[in-house]
C-alpha cells in the first residue's frame, strides 16, 4: 500500500483567540478581522504589530487579535495609532481597526488629519452601513432609502445627506499612498480583501505613505435579513453604491 | 550646581520634560501656552525626540494615550480651552491608568473667556474634569525655578503610580523670566515598564492588551477598588506644600501659583507692619494638603484664601478646616483693573489683611 501523501491546505490562523466567539450569526466583522489575521500571519509581521481598534462591534475582532493591542476612545484610534507609531517609530507596524461610524463620523476628524500628516499607518474601516452595537442606527454609510431606527422612514436626502465614500475622498489627499474598498461578501472578494491588507500593509513597511482599506461586511441582525440574504444585498445594494477597487496606489510620494 | 541661566517659565518648563527625559510632545496651538509647544518643535527634533503638530486637543489626547501605552514619557501642554476639550481623553488615559503629564497654563474662563492669565481651572483639574469619576496628581508651580523642577516631579509621579500628572500653571508663571538652575532630578528607581505595547518580538512573544473597554469585563467594581486605593496611597504619601510664618500666626494666607508669589510680597508688608500673617501654600493641589489646614484652623486661626478665580481652591480650604475656622475670600474682583490684563497684587491683598485684622 503506498503511503498518502498529506497536504495542509487549511488550518485556522494562530492569531486569533481560540476561545471568543463570532459575534451575532452572520456577522462580517470577524471574517474581516480574520482576512486581517490571516495576512499579517503571512507576511509573518505579527511581533511588529501594534493594533488599535475603536468603539462598536469591530472591536471584538480587534479583541480576538492575538497581537498587543489597544482600544482608547470612539474615532480617536487613527490619532491613538499616531502616539504609538511616533512613539516606536520605525519598528513598528501600526493600525487601526474601525467602525464605519467609528471612522466616518464621530472620528473622520481624526482620520482625514492623520492621512494628511501622511502618518505611516493603516486604517481598515469595516462598513456595515449601521450602528451595529448600539441597535442598527443611521451610519454616514447607510444607503439612501435604508430603514434604520433613526431613519425610520428610509434615509432621507433632505434630512440626512447622502453616503460618504471614504477610500475615495482620502485618495485626493496627498499624504494617501494606498486607498482601497474590498468586501467580505464571497470568497473571492474575502481573497481580494487580503490581497489589499497586504498592499496596505506593504506601503507602511516601504514608508511611502499613510494606507487605507475599507471593507464591505454584513450585519444580518441589524438589517433583519438572514446571513445569505445579507450577503446578496451586499453584492446588490452595497457595492452599486460603493465601488470596489483601487482609488490610490503609489509607490512615493513626492 | 547645575548650569543657572535666565529664562522664560515656558524654556524652563521645556528644559525640565527634557531633563526628565521626555522625548514625545503633541501639542495643539493655544495662547497664551504657544512658546512651550514651540520650544518641543525646536528642540526635540535636535534631542532625537518626536514633535506632532495635532489637528485639535482632542487629538493630542489620544495621540499621547497611543504614545504612553507604547512606553514613553509624553507630554502636551494647553491652556484652558483646550484643555476642556481634550478631558474626554484624559479620562481614557486615566481609566487604563497611563502616565501622561500634562502643563495647563490656565486662562481666564469659562468658555474662550480670556487669552491671559486667571486661575479657573483648579476645580476641573483637581475633581478629574472627564467622565467617570477619576484623579489626577495636580502639581502648582510659583516659580521658574519650579515650572523647571515640578515637570520633573511631575514625570516621576506619573510613571511611579501610572497616573495622569497635571502641572497647574498659569499665563503668568511661562511668561516671565528668572534664574533658574538647570538640573535633572533623581527622584528615585521606578519599575520597567513591561506592560507597554512596543510588539510582541521585543517581549518574547507576549501579547498585551490595554483598553479602556475593560469596564466591559466582569471586574469593573475590582478595578475601581484598586484605582480608588491607588488614589489613598498618593492621598497618604504625595501632599507637598510649603508654609511660611505660620507658627504664630493669626491669619494665614492660602494662594498657589502667581497669586502665591503676591502674597509673599503682602506677607512681608504685613509683617513689616507687625501684624501676625503667616502662608500656606499647597504645591500638590491633588492630593490636598487638607491636614496642615485642619491643624491651624483646630488651633485658632483664620484663613484668607486667594485666587485669581471667583472662589475654587477655597472649597479645599473649607474641608480642611472643618467648620472650625473663620474662612475669608480675594478673588478674580480685586484685580488691580478690569479687562484680561488685571491682575492680583500685593498691596490689595495687604489691604485685605489690614481689614481682617
Amino acid at each position: 500500500m503506498s503511503e498518502k501523501k498529506k497536504e495542509l491546505v487549511y488550518a485556522p490562523t494562530k492569531l486569533r483567540v481560540p476561545w471568543l466567539g463570532s459575534g451575532c450569526p452572520g456577522c462580517g466583522h470577524t471574517l474581516a478581522g480574520k482576512a486581517i489575521m490571516e495576512v499579517i500571519e503571512e507576511m509573518g509581521i505579527e511581533g511588529r504589530v501594534i493594533a488599535v481598534g475603536g468603539i462598536g462591534c469591530h472591536g471584538l475582532a480587534l479583541m480576538m487579535t492575538i497581537v498587543d493591542r489597544t482600544i482608547g476612545a470612539h474615532g480617536t484610534a487613527p490619532a491613538t495609532a499616531t502616539g504609538i507609531k511616533q512613539a516606536l517609530f520605525d519598528d513598528a507596524i501600526v493600525y487601526t481597526f474601525q467602525g464605519d461610524g467609528d471612522c466616518a463620523a464621530i472620528g473622520a476628524g481624526y482620520l482625514v488629519n492623520a492621512a494628511a500628516r501622511s502618518e505611516r499607518i493603516t486604517i481598515f474601516m469595516v462598513n456595515n452601513a449601521n450602528y451595529g452595537t448600539t441597535g442598527g442606527q443611521m451610519a454616514p454609510t447607510t444607503l439612501m432609502g435604508q430603514v434604520t431606527p433613526t431613519t425610520p422612514m428610509g434615509r432621507d436626502a433632505k434630512t440626512c445627506g447622502y453616503p460618504l465614500h471614504v477610500p475615495e475622498m482620502l485618495a485626493t489627499i496627498k499624504g494617501v499612498a494606498y486607498s482601497a474598498r474590498s468586501a467580505v461578501n464571497s470568497p473571492a472578494n474575502f481573497q481580494r480583501t487580503k490581497r489589499y491588507a497586504k498592499a496596505a500593509f506593504q506601503k507602511q513597511i516601504d514608508d511611502v505613505g499613510f494606507s487605507f482599506v475599507e471593507i464591505l461586511d454584513p450585519c444580518p441582525v441589524n438589517w433583519h435579513m438572514d446571513p445569505v440574504d445579507a450577503l446578496k444585498w451586499i453584492e446588490e445594494k452595497q457595492i452599486a453604491e460603493y465601488p470596489l477597487g483601487e482609488f490610490r496606489n503609489v509607490d512615493r510620494i513626492d | 550646581m547645575g548650569e543657572r541661566v535666565l529664562i522664560h517659565g515656558y524654556e524652563a518648563v521645556g528644559r525640565g520634560a527634557l531633563n526628565a527625559g521626555c522625548r514625545h510632545f503633541f501639542g495643539y496651538p493655544i495662547t497664551p501656552q504657544n512658546e512651550i509647544t514651540e520650544f518641543f518643535a525646536r528642540e526635540l527634533p535636535k534631542n532625537g525626540g518626536r514633535f506632532v503638530q495635532a489637528e485639535s486637543e482632542s487629538a493630542v489626547g489620544a495621540m499621547l494615550f497611543g504614545a504612553s501605552a507604547a512606553g514613553v514619557r509624553t507630554m502636551t501642554s494647553t491652556a484652558s480651552p483646550g484643555w476642556g476639550l481634550m478631558q474626554e481623553m484624559l479620562s481614557h488615559i486615566s481609566f487604563c491608568e497611563l502616565p501622561v503629564v500634562i502643563v495647563n497654563c490656565q486662562r481666564g474662563g469659562p468658555g474662550q473667556g480670556t487669552t491671559r492669565h486667571a486661575q479657573t481651572d483648579y476645580l476641573s483639574a483637581t475633581r478629574g474634569g472627564g467622565q467617570g469619576g477619576y484623579k489626577s496628581i495636580v502639581i502648582a508651580p510659583a516659580s521658574v525655578q519650579e515650572c523647571h523642577d515640578l515637570v520633573q516631579l511631575a514625570f516621576y509621579l506619573a510613571d511611579k503610580y501610572n497616573i495622569l500628572t497635571i502641572v497647574l500653571c498659569d499665563g503668568i508663571l511661562i511668561q516671565i523670566a528668572e534664574p533658574v538652575e538647570l538640573r535633572t532630578i533623581d527622584f528615585g528607581p521606578l519599575l520597567e515598564k513591561d506592560w507597554a505595547l512596543k510588539g510582541s518580538a521585543k517581549k518574547e512573544g507576549r501579547t498585551d492588551i490595554i483598553h479602556s473597554t475593560r469596564g466591559l469585563l466582569g471586574t469593573y467594581p475590582q478595578i475601581l477598588e484598586a484605582m480608588h486605593k491607588k488614589y489613598q496611597q498618593i492621598t497618604d504619601s504625595e501632599v507637598r506644600y510649603e508654609t511660611a510664618d505660620a507658627d504664630d500666626a493669626e491669619l494665614l494666607l492660602v494662594a498657589y501659583g502667581y497669586v502665591a508669589r503676591c502674597c509673599e510680597g503682602a506677607i512681608n508688608m504685613a509683617r513689616a507692619a507687625g501684624l501676625k500673617v503667616g502662608f500656606i501654600r499647597p504645591i500638590t493641589l491633588w492630593p490636598f494638603p487638607y491636614e496642615i489646614i485642619r491643624q491651624k484652623a483646630s488651633q485658632g486661626c483664620r484663613f484668607l484664601v486667594v485666587e485669581d478665580s471667583m472662589g475654587q481652591m477655597i472649597e479645599d480650604v473649607k474641608l480642611g478646616a472643618e467648620g472650625k475656622a473663620e474662612i475669608h475670600f480675594l478673588g478674580l474682583l480685586a484685580r488691580h483693573q478690569g479687562g484680561e490684563l488685571g491682575m492680583l497684587f500685593p498691596e490689595r491683598v495687604f489691604e485685605e489683611v489690614k481689614k481682617l485684622l
